[in-house]
């Protein structure tokens, strides 16, 4: 151990590592579409979203020289993009996961096209706190670098969970997505809360889309997601549109997508690609696991496109 | 205060609706209707379906724009545009559809249904609030509970209580007691009428229950096709009047008289056990035999395993456990068996349990028997114009209102969907009917072809089973009565011999 090599305990260390670096996104996009969802509707736009949140805070971090002024703009182009959703879902006869695919496209579209000046350039990133002080090992501090954002998105969670409960805005959010008819029985305009919703959703989205460009992986490239915004939406499902399984959900996804880089680093070199498919093997499993075709999903909002 | 406004009067006050008419593109919905509620009355709306009752309160409330007409409150008249201003003067209305949100409790659906929702629910402050104000209403419903758990008889009492907790002093009630056992839509109208003596409260009623209309309401009127077709005291009227008023001229099938004997047990149930769609057991281990020539009726209030029950039986639904027969067979119900037993089935909703809505009515009529001869050659080549005289054939003896047999089914009203249904399943001999509700929602007219073909299958020597929430249908149709509560078979009667009372109180699990 003297000389620094932990053996096999760089691997769980990785994942736990990888569990706080990669989950961030997935907790952002998650906590937005929990909002959105919750809201009674299904935003599968999301993954352009945070493309285009990770190429807005690059670019905006690259020209002011603040990763902060970045991650804002990241938040303010999702919640755009967010409008944008729910303007189109707003007509009659739309259907919400048509326009969430065409949206996904447009977004990752958009942010290449935006994004080409970018790839050159070096942007100031986001600081993070070094939890592992108290440690020696390198592997160790590694992993107890821990974001601000994560740290946010942590927060988020458990306040979701109270605000779903105690709050107006969180009672008429779930009014909508359980019931329009109450909702609309009661005066309030469907349209208009699930515009809202939607736009906090995006602005999250983004928000999840400038910690890959400004921390990690930290750079701007057009292979920067692979997948997080869509897996973070199927995430919301098997954490049953509860913000706090959520968070557990975030973290087990991102300790699965390390697993296949830390695995390599010990030297497990055969599987690779079989074990970077982790994240999705684990969505398959789960998926069959939970689901019935005797009963329905329980705590889905019962206005969604799926359950409807 | 702003100077000019006078404050808002306390206690009861009335409704006028003046002249109103409304119409919906070509369609006369309303034709210059007048309705007088006075104040502190008890006012019942009566009406067939599609006579305007919904249209005239909806445009009271402020859902609909009247295309003419004037709507006075207390005295005043009153621009309501939207159903907030109709909540602003007091107007309060409980819908036949649940406006409750059923994934929350019912404490999170009473606070959000008040205007001045805080930002931040106080919830010890609210509770307390809450429970002071159950305290002295008559009636109790559970707070802490989601609305989804709690029984439709409460939260058809929460949905009135939820009016009362805004301060409502002019309510509509659409049809509010087709949930409730008699006994509690006593104890609801009830206690709504003491508040209405007392001087609180006026109250507008649309109901098509004659029993209520008698025992509870003091003033009628009375609407046929979008028109004013009587209106009065009711202790000045008989049912009689009042339904021939309802119906005007129109002759109704006559129900053949019940002839015949049972024979052999020709359906049976043993130990059938199924599961809701949350996987909660929702018919707990029912056994029961229809014979032969019999109706057996299965009364209950709606969400006590009924539907599970027929989805079963229907091939819906996969039982957990338990067995069926029909005719001694094994049944598990496929197609090829429905045909070979001769079983038809008039399920609820007919529209999305029995028809595809986006295909034309003669394609939902040959349904059981499109890939036969004559409708197909060798099974698979379809004879359109086969399937088009077939539906001809039956539009006509059905009286189907549709305008061509090409017409979607979903372009027609629910009257003329269930009948279209009854053409396809009442076609040829049949020795199992299984029916829900199958009068649920329809015209006088509808209702009598409906039991005349039902009881006409049961004198030609089929087995029938009537799943009903309308107590009244049973009692006139059926042979034995079974009463289902909590998924179980909890009492048993030759109708001939049933107490509506014991029915009443088995129906509330008492």
């Amino acid at each position: 151990m003297a000389d620094g090599s932990i053996g096999f305990w760089t691997v769980p260390l990785a994942v736990l590592g990888g569990a706080i670096r990669v989950s961030t996104p997935f907790l952002f996009v998650s906590l937005g579409e929990c909002i959105t969802e919750r809201s009674g509707r299904i935003n599968l736009g999301l993954e352009g979203t945070l493309v285009m949140g990770a190429m807005s805070a690059y670019g905006i971090s690259y020209l002011s020289g603040s990763p902060w002024l970045g991650v804002l703009a990241a938040g303010i182009t999702g919640a755009m993009l967010g409008a944008l959703h729910a303007g189109i879902c707003s007509l009659p006869r739309v259907n919400d996961i048509a326009v969430g695919i065409a949206l996904m496209l447009f977004g990752t579209g958009l942010a290449f096209y935006l994004g080409k000046p970018l790839i050159e350039p070096t942007a100031p990133r986001l600081p993070a706190i070094d939890f592992g002080w108290w440690s020696d090992i390198p592997q160790v501090r590694a992993a107890l670098r821990v974001n601000v954002l994560f740290l946010i998105g942590v927060a988020l969670a458990p306040i979701l969970y109270w605000a779903f409960r105690t709050t107006r805005w969180g009672l008429l959010i779930r009014t909508a997505g359980e019931s329009s008819d109450a909702a609309r029985a009661m005066g309030h305009s469907v349209l208009l809360i699930r515009l809202r919703a939607t736009m906090v959703g995006g602005f999250l989205a983004g928000v999840g889309g400038s910690f890959l460009s400004l921390f990690y992986p930290g750079s701007w490239n057009e292979g920067l997601s692979s997948g997080q915004g869509i897996t973070a939406v199927a995430l919301v499902i098997f954490a049953r549109w509860d913000p706090l399984l959520c968070l557990w959900a975030s973290l087990a996804f991102g300790g699965a997508a390390a697993l296949g880089p830390a695995l390599q680093s010990v030297g497990v070199t055969s599987g690779y690609h079989l074990f970077n498919a982790a994240p999705y093997i684990l969505t398959l499993a789960i998926m069959i696991i939970t689901c019935s075709p005797k009963r329905t999903l329980t705590g889905a909002p019962a206005e969604l496109s799926i359950t409807r | 205060m702003i100077i000019g406004e006078t404050p808002p009067p306390s206690g009861a006050f009335g409704v006028d609706a003046i002249a109103m008419t409304m119409r919906f593109g070509d369609f006369l919905a309303l034709d210059n209707v007048e309705l007088k509620v006075r104040p502190g009355s008890f006012h019942a709306l009566l009406g067939e379906n599609g006579a305007g009752k919904s249209t005239l309160v909806k445009c009271i409330m402020g859902y609909y724009h009247a295309t003419e007409g004037d709507i006075i409150v207390g005295g005043r008249e009153q621009p309501i545009v939207n159903p907030k201003d109709a909540h602003a003067l007091g107007l309060g209305m409980v819908y036949q559809h649940f406006t409750l949100v059923p994934a929350m409790t019912v404490a999170e659906n009473l606070v959000l249904a008040r205007d001045d929702v805080p930002a931040v629910v106080n919830w010890p402050k609210e509770m307390k609030a809450l429970e002071a104000f159950l305290a002295q209403m008559p009636f109790k419903v559970p707070l802490g509970a989601k609305v989804s758990d709690i029984s439709a008889g409460e939260r058809q009492k929460c949905e009135i209580l939820k009016q009362l907790y805004l301060k409502r002093r002019f309510l509509i009630l659409d049809e509010p007691t087709s949930v409730l056992t008699p006994a509690e839509a006593d104890e609801v109208l009830g206690m709504l009428r003491d508040m209405v003596l007392k001087g609180e409260l006026t109250i507008l009623m649309i109901t098509h229950k004659f029993r209520e209309v008698m025992a509870f309401a003091d003033d009628v009127t009375i609407l046929r096709r979008g028109k004013l077709a009587g209106h009065g005291k009711v202790s000045e009227m008989t049912p009689d009047a009042m339904a021939r008023t309802m119906i005007g001229a129109e002759q109704l099938t006559v129900q053949p008289p019940r002839t015949g004997e049972a024979g052999r047990a020709r359906l049976e149930l043993k130990q059938v056990r199924a599961l809701d769609d949350a996987g909660a057991v929702a018919v707990h281990d029912v056994s029961l035999a229809v014979r032969a020539g019999e109706i057996v009726g299965i009364a209950g209030v709606s969400g006590n395993g009924q539907r599970q029950l027929v989805e079963v039986l229907a091939g819906q639904r996969e039982a957990e456990s338990g067995e069926i027969r029909v005719a001694g067979d094994p049944y598990r119900a496929s197609r090829e068996e429905m045909r070979r037993h001769k079983m038809s089935l008039l399920p609820e909703e007919p529209l999305k349990n029995a028809c595809v809505g986006g295909m034309s009515v003669a394609d939902n009529i040959a349904f059981r028997e499109f890939d036969r001869a004559p409708f197909a050659s060798g099974g698979w080549w379809l004879n359109r114009s086969a399937f088009r005289d077939d539906a001809r054939k039956k539009i006509a003896r059905c009286k189907i209102k549709t305008r061509t047999p090409d017409t979607p089914i979903s372009a027609l009203s629910g009257g003329n969907i269930q009948r279209a249904v009854l053409a396809r399943e009442l076609a040829g001999d049949i020795e199992v009917l299984i029916a829900a509700n199958p009068c649920f929602g329809l015209d006088f007219a509808a209702v009598a072809q409906i039991h005349a073909e039902i009881m006409a299958a049961r004198n030609r020597g089929a087995a029938v089973l009537l799943v009903s929430e309308d107590l009244d249908e049973l009692l006139e149709l059926s042979d034995r009565m079974v009463v289902m509560f909590h998924g179980q078979f909890v009492y048993e009667a030759r109708t001939s011999e049933a107490d509506l009372t014991v029915v009443g109180r088995h129906m509330a699990g008492h």
